[in-house]
């Protein structure tokens, strides 16, 4: 196969996956919670209710699409976009196998944390140009609460990287063959989890669409497609960072007897339902205990995670 | 932060928990016998109706969807000319059927009366007339009141005395 052709398989390859399981989520989810929930949840359309995805995704795409006369239309429009394009982009570095990435970025992990940053835009402008009061107060708490939770996400993968010697994400999976850096690293992989869930603005940290204060927080004004792809966008956010959890701490594609990107997804896979079972247990906690639980606990506890880290490294003289 | 953690223990638990969902088409509940459903006219045990056209049912409804006209026949029976009830409006109260003196109006364990047209849920007198006793065999009002109805005179009820002559001293 010319390496062109490879390449070109493996982009697009990459692409439709993410988005067939983020859309594939919206079935999932909602079956796992009503598990939880001691029901059947969607089970009607089709064998098992598999076809509630297409009609779920009918109905969003033939919705009417109307945009408030009091919005800024231009960022409005451009917002839902913002989101899914920074997360699509955070796909690209991620190896799904030894030789399955779009790019082999040697600063890949800086490469995603810049991303979710970017994310982080879309929320804002949302909320800005949507001119309302609750999309414009869900956007604020959006920006705060991913910008100081930004901060130890980024913290608690550097004892990652130290351990790894490497930001390129295929250089840490391979440094995880004797060890996983679940273990050596669990505090980091604790942080980054809970960080992962802020980022992604799932319960307990769905402050930003709060619907029981906020109606829907930053995405209040939104209908039809471009809710979507807010939606879409959540999903592909707890993807990413499943597929990154599995990457950074859990060994990415290494396994025993399955082929490497079967381990992967199967990794990947436990890590979503995670997310779906934390939002079926947990509470929405006040705003300002999400804050000061991430400035006065996390934060410090990743700098703590970081320090030991690099001592035992400096002593142990890897 | 030790009682989130068990909380997702007993969510998790949840996982073998057998399921309380109804697949209601294909597997119906089981409905108690006083279950306030589809409202009834019954008849008494000689086959007529037992509804008397008080007017109490229509009084009490809070949502006033009991709409009647009283009639009498020639024995001097009373009975509705015509009773509507507008299960579009109904709120399954049961109160008509408190009220009711004569166990005429009934509730029914029925809930399945979805219409795709309004007007299909104004139901008449003959939709709501049934054949059978309903809840309270066994009751005739027209037996047990003291009232003088066709071949039925003043004192030939069950369980009436005959009436006193007031004119007359003898005992």
């Amino acid at each position: 196969m010319p390496p062109t052709l490879q390449s070109l398989l493996i982009v697009f390859g990459v692409l439709a996956a993410a988005l067939t399981v983020a859309a594939a989520l919206i079935y999932v989810e909602r079956r796992l919670l009503a598990l939880w929930q001691d029901r059947y949840g969607p089970n009607r359309a089709g064998p098992f209710g598999l076809l509630q995805v297409v009609a779920d995704m009918i109905k969003i795409f033939l919705k009417e699409d109307w945009i408030p006369p009091f919005a800024d239309k231009p960022v409005f429009i451009l917002a839902p976009a913002v989101i899914i394009i920074a997360v699509l982009m955070s796909f690209a570095i991620i190896p799904f196998a030894p030789n399955i990435a779009v790019v082999e970025l040697n600063i890949g992990l800086l490469f995603f944390l810049a991303m979710s940053s970017m994310g982080v835009y879309s929320v804002v402008l949302a909320g800005w140009s949507s001119n309302s009061k609750y999309s414009l107060m869900g956007a604020l708490r959006a920006a705060a609460q991913m910008l100081s939770y930004e901060v130890f996400m980024g913290l608690s993968l550097m004892g990652v990287v130290a351990m790894a010697g490497s930001f390129s994400l295929r250089d840490i999976v391979e440094a995880q063959r004797g060890l996983w850096f679940c273990l050596p690293q669990f505090l980091g992989f604790i942080i980054f989890l809970i960080a992962g869930f802020a980022e992604t603005h799932r319960i307990p940290f769905d402050l930003p669409e709060a619907e029981a204060e906020l109606v829907a927080g930053f995405h209040s004004e939104y209908s039809g497609i471009k809710f979507g792809m807010f939606f879409v966008g959540e999903y592909l956010g707890i993807t990413l960072i499943s597929a990154m959890i599995v990457t950074l701490f859990w060994g990415g594609w290494l396994g025993p007897w399955l082929p490497p990107a079967v381990w992967f997804f199967l990794k990947t896979f436990i890590f979503i339902a995670g997310f779906v079972l934390v939002r079926a247990a947990f509470p929405r906690p006040r705003y300002d205990q999400l804050m000061s639980f991430g400035w006065k606990i996390m934060l410090p506890l990743s700098l703590a995670n970081l320090l030991v880290t690099g001592a035992v490294l400096l002593f142990t003289g890897k | 932060m030790l009682s989130l953690l068990k909380g997702i223990g007993v969510i998790l638990r949840h996982t073998f928990h057998r399921r309380e969902t109804i697949q209601y088409p294909e597997e119906k509940p089981k409905l108690p016998p006083r279950w306030r459903g589809r409202i009834i006219l019954s008849r008494d045990p000689d086959g007529a109706e037992r509804c008397v056209a008080c007017y109490l049912c229509a009084a009490v409804c809070p949502v006033d969807c009991i709409s009647l006209q009283a009639a009498e026949d020639e024995t001097g029976r009373r009975y509705p000319e015509f009773f509507r009830i507008n299960f579009s409006r109904c709120i399954f109260c049961g109160l008509c059927e408190e009220a009711c003196p004569t166990y005429a109006i009934q509730l029914t364990p029925d809930f399945e009366m979805a219409e795709y047209e309004r007007q299909n849920l104004v139901y008449e007198k003959e939709d709501l007339l049934i054949d059978g006793l309903g809840k309270y065999p066994g009751y005739n009002f027209y037996k047990v009141a003291g009232l003088e109805i066709g071949s039925k005179k003043k004192g030939e009820a069950e369980n009436e005395a005959p009436p006193v002559d007031v004119r007359s001293l003898l005992p």
